[in-house]
C-alpha cells in the first residue's frame, strides 16, 4: 500500500490558505474549469462596463454605405443591413444582458427568499396557499411563463426584468424553504430560542445567512438561464426593443434572410450569448461541487 | 397505492384550474384589448364602433364572467372564436398539435438515444479524458440558445444544399417524413440530451457511490455487470423523472425552433397569437401546454410508482 503524502493532500483540501490571494489560487487549482468560467464571467461584466472605451463606433448608428459590409480591418466583425457596427453592438449589448440577467436574478431572488423564508417559518396555511400558488407556476416551462408576462407587460427592458423575475420565483423559494425546515431543527436554532432570541431575529440572524451557500449555487445557475431567456424573448420580438442592442434580437433581425448572404451576422451574436452562458455554466458548477456538493449533478 | 394516484389526480386538477385563472389574469394585465389593436390599424376610433366590437366579443362583461364563459366553454370542448381568423380555436389548433407531437417525439427520443449511453459513459469513466470531454460538450450544448442552433443548421443547408429544409405538407413516403422532422428535431434535441447527459450522468453518480456496489465488486462480479445490471437498472429510476423534466425544457425549445424553421405547429401558432393579442387563442393554447406538461409529470410519477417497489408497497 502506498503512504500518503499528508502534506499534498492537506494542500488539495485547501488547509493552508492564509490569505484571499491564496484562496484564489486554491480555488483555480481545484477547479479549473470553474477558474476559467470566473475569467469568462470577468470578462463579460468588463466588456459591459467599458463598451465606450473598448468600441469605436456608436452601436446605434447607422451608415447606409456600409450596410452588410464583410468582416474587415475597419468593422472586425463586419456590419448589419442598416449598416451598423456589429463588434459595437455586441459589446454593448453585453450591458443589456448583463443588465437584464442581473436585475431579474436579483428581483426574482429577493422575492424567492422572502417567500421561502416565511413559509418555510410561518408554515400553516400561508406554506400551504404558498406553495401550491407556487407549484402551478413551475407547472408551465419558463420559457412560456416568460413570454405571457412579455405580452401581457409590453416590450421594454424594465418589463422584460419583471418578466423573467417573476417566474424565477418558485425556483429559488422552493430551495430556501426546503434549506429554512431542515435548519429550524437545528441545535443553534433551538439554543438562540431558549435564551429567549424573537423568532424574527432567529430568521434574519441565523436562517438567512446558513441558506446563502445554495442560494449562491442557484443564482449563478440562474444567470446563464436568464441570458438564455432574454435572448430567446427579443429573438421572438417579446424582450427588449430598440434602440437597445440585444444579441437575440440581433439573430431575429438577421434570421433566414442574410443566412446565405451574410453569416457573419448569424455567427457572432449566437458566439456571443454561448459563450457568456458557457462561462456561467462553468462557474455554477464549481461553485456547487465547492458549496454544495449534495446538489452535485 | 389507489388512494395515492387518486390523491395526485385531484393535486393535478386544482393545478390545471390554478393555472387557469393565472393566464386568464396576467393576459388582461395588458392595458388595451384586441378592439384597440383592431382599430389601431384602422387608425380612428368611434367609440360607438368601439363599443359595439367589444361587445360582440364579449369584452365589456366582468372579468369573472369572463373567466366562467371560458372555462364552461372549455368543458363542453368548445374553445371560442379566433379573434384573428374568426374560426373555432378548436379547428386551428388541431390540425397544429400532430406536427409538434411529431417533433417532440423525434427530439425526445434523440435526446434520450444519445443522453443516457453518454450520461453512462461519463459516469463510468469519471474523471477520465473523455468524462472532461464529455462534460464539456453537454455544456456547451446547455449554453447555446436554440433557435441559434437552428440558425446555425439552416446556414449549413444553405452551403450544402443551397436551400433551406422547407417543410411540406404532403412528404412523400415514410422516411420522407422522418427526415423532414429531423433537422428541426435535432436543433431541439441537441440541448436535450445535453441536459440529459449531465443528469443520466450525476444520477449514475450517486448509484456507484452506493454499499452494494461495493459489495458487488468484492464479490468478484465483472464490471460490465456491475455497470449495466446493478447500477443502471437503479441509476434510471431518477430519469424517468427527468423526462418529465425534459417536456417542459422541449416545449420552450420548440417554440423558438418552429419559429426559425417556419413550421406551422402549436409552439409557434403561441407566439403569432401573442403578436395579435387573440386572447382566446393564447389562453388556449397555453392552457394546451399546461394540460400536456402536468399529464405527462403525473404519468411520469405514477410510472414510477409503478417501478419503484419502495413507493409501491406502501409509504
Amino acid at each position: 500500500m502506498s503512504t500518503l503524502d499528508f502534506n499534498a493532500e492537506l494542500a488539495a483540501a485547501g488547509a493552508n490558505v492564509r490569505s484571499r490571494w491564496g484562496a484564489v489560487r486554491f480555488f483555480i487549482r481545484r477547479y479549473p474549469l470553474g477558474a476559467i468560467g470566473g475569467v469568462i464571467m470577468a470578462v463579460f461584466v468588463l466588456a459591459a462596463i467599458f463598451a465606450p472605451l473598448l468600441t469605436v463606433y456608436d452601436p446605434l448608428s447607422t451608415n447606409a454605405a456600409a450596410s452588410l459590409a464583410k468582416p474587415s480591418a475597419a468593422h472586425w466583425l463586419g456590419c448589419d443591413f442598416m449598416g451598423r457596427d456589429v463588434y459595437s453592438r455586441i459589446v454593448y449589448g453585453a450591458r443589456i444582458s448583463l443588465a437584464v440577467s442581473l436585475g431579474s436574478m436579483l428581483l426574482g431572488s429577493s422575492i424567492g427568499v422572502t417567500l421561502g423564508l416565511l413559509s418555510g417559518y410561518l408554515l400553516g396555511w400561508f406554506d400551504l396557499i404558498t406553495q401550491r400558488v407556487l407549484e402551478m407556476m413551475q407547472s408551465l416551462p419558463l420559457l412560456v411563463m416568460a413570454i405571457i408576462m412579455a405580452a401581457a407587460l409590453g416590450p421594454s427592458l424594465h418589463n422584460t426584468i419583471l418578466a423573467i423575475a417573476i417566474p424565477l420565483v418558485p425556483y429559488v423559494a422552493r430551495v430556501i424553504r426546503a434549506n429554512t425546515l431542515s435548519l429550524r431543527e437545528q441545535p443553534f436554532v433551538e439554543a438562540a430560542k431558549a435564551i429567549g432570541m424573537s423568532e424574527r431575529r432567529i430568521a434574519l440572524r441565523h436562517v438567512l445567512p446558513n441558506t446563502l451557500a445554495p442560494l449562491i449555487v442557484l443564482a449563478t445557475a440562474q444567470l446563464g438561464s436568464t441570458i438564455l431567456t432574454e435572448s430567446s424573448l427579443s429573438f421572438l420580438g417579446l424582450g427588449v426593443p430598440e434602440p437597445h442592442p440585444s444579441w437575440g434580437r440581433m439573430l431575429s433581425e438577421s434570421a433566414a434572410e442574410y443566412v446565405r448572404t451574410a453569416p457573419w451576422l448569424v455567427i457572432f451574436p449566437g458566439l456571443a450569448i454561448s459563450f457568456v452562458v458557457f462561462g456561467t455554466n462553468l462557474l455554477g458548477d464549481a461553485l456547487r461541487d465547492l458549496l454544495d456538493p449534495r446538489q452535485r449533478s | 397505492m389507489g388512494a395515492y394516484l387518486v390523491r395526485r389526480f385531484g393535486l393535478m386538477l386544482v393545478t390545471l384550474f390554478g393555472i387557469s385563472v393565472l393566464i386568464f389574469v396576467l393576459l388582461r394585465l395588458t392595458p388595451g384589448n384586441i378592439a384597440d389593436i383592431l382599430f389601431d390599424a384602422g387608425g380612428y376610433v368611434d367609440p360607438a364602433d368601439k363599443a359595439r366590437i367589444e361587445h360582440q366579443l364579449g369584452l365589456d362583461k366582468s372579468i369573472p364572467l369572463q373567466y366562467a364563459d371560458w372555462i364552461g366553454g372549455l368543458l363542453h370542448g368548445d374553445l371560442g372564436i379566433s379573434y384573428q381568423t374568426e374560426k373555432p380555436a378548436l379547428e386551428e389548433i388541431l390540425p397544429r398539435i400532430p406536427i409538434t407531437a411529431r417533433l417532440a417525439a423525434i427530439a425526445l427520443s434523440f435526446s434520450i438515444l444519445i443522453g443516457v449511453p453518454l450520461g453512462v459513459i461519463s459516469a463510468v469513466r469519471q474523471n477520465t479524458i473523455l468524462d472532461y470531454f464529455l462534460r464539456v460538450l453537454s455544456l456547451s450544448g446547455l449554453s447555446m440558445p436554440a433557435f441559434w442552433l437552428g440558425l446555425l443548421i439552416l446556414m449549413v443547408f444553405v452551403a450544402e444544399f443551397g436551400t433551406i429544409p422547407i417543410y411540406s405538407d404532403q412528404p412523400t413516403g415514410f422516411w420522407n417524413t422522418i427526415l423532414m422532422y429531423s433537422v428541426p428535431a435535432a436543433a431541439v434535441g441537441f440541448r436535450s440530451s445535453a441536459l440529459m447527459m449531465r443528469l443520466t450522468r450525476s444520477s449514475m453518480l450517486e448509484v456507484l457511490r452506493q454499499d452494494y456496489i461495493r459489495t458487488a465488486r468484492s464479490k468478484g462480479a465483472p464490471e460490465h455487470k456491475i455497470n449495466y445490471y446493478h447500477a443502471l437498472r437503479n441509476a434510471l429510476l431518477p430519469v424517468i423523472t427527468v423526462i418529465g423534466i425534459e417536456a417542459a425544457f422541449l416545449l420552450g425549445g420548440l417554440i423558438v425552433t418552429e419559429t426559425v424553421f417556419n413550421i406551422p405547429g402549436v409552439a409557434r401558432f403561441l407566439v403569432e397569437a401573442i403578436r395579435w393579442r387573440d386572447y382566446p387563442m393564447v389562453q388556449n393554447l397555453v392552457m394546451f401546454i399546461a394540460i400536456v406538461v402536468v399529464t405527462i409529470n403525473f404519468a411520469i410519477d405514477m410510472l414510477y410508482a409503478a417501478v419503484d417497489p419502495r413507493i409501491k408497497y406502501g409509504n
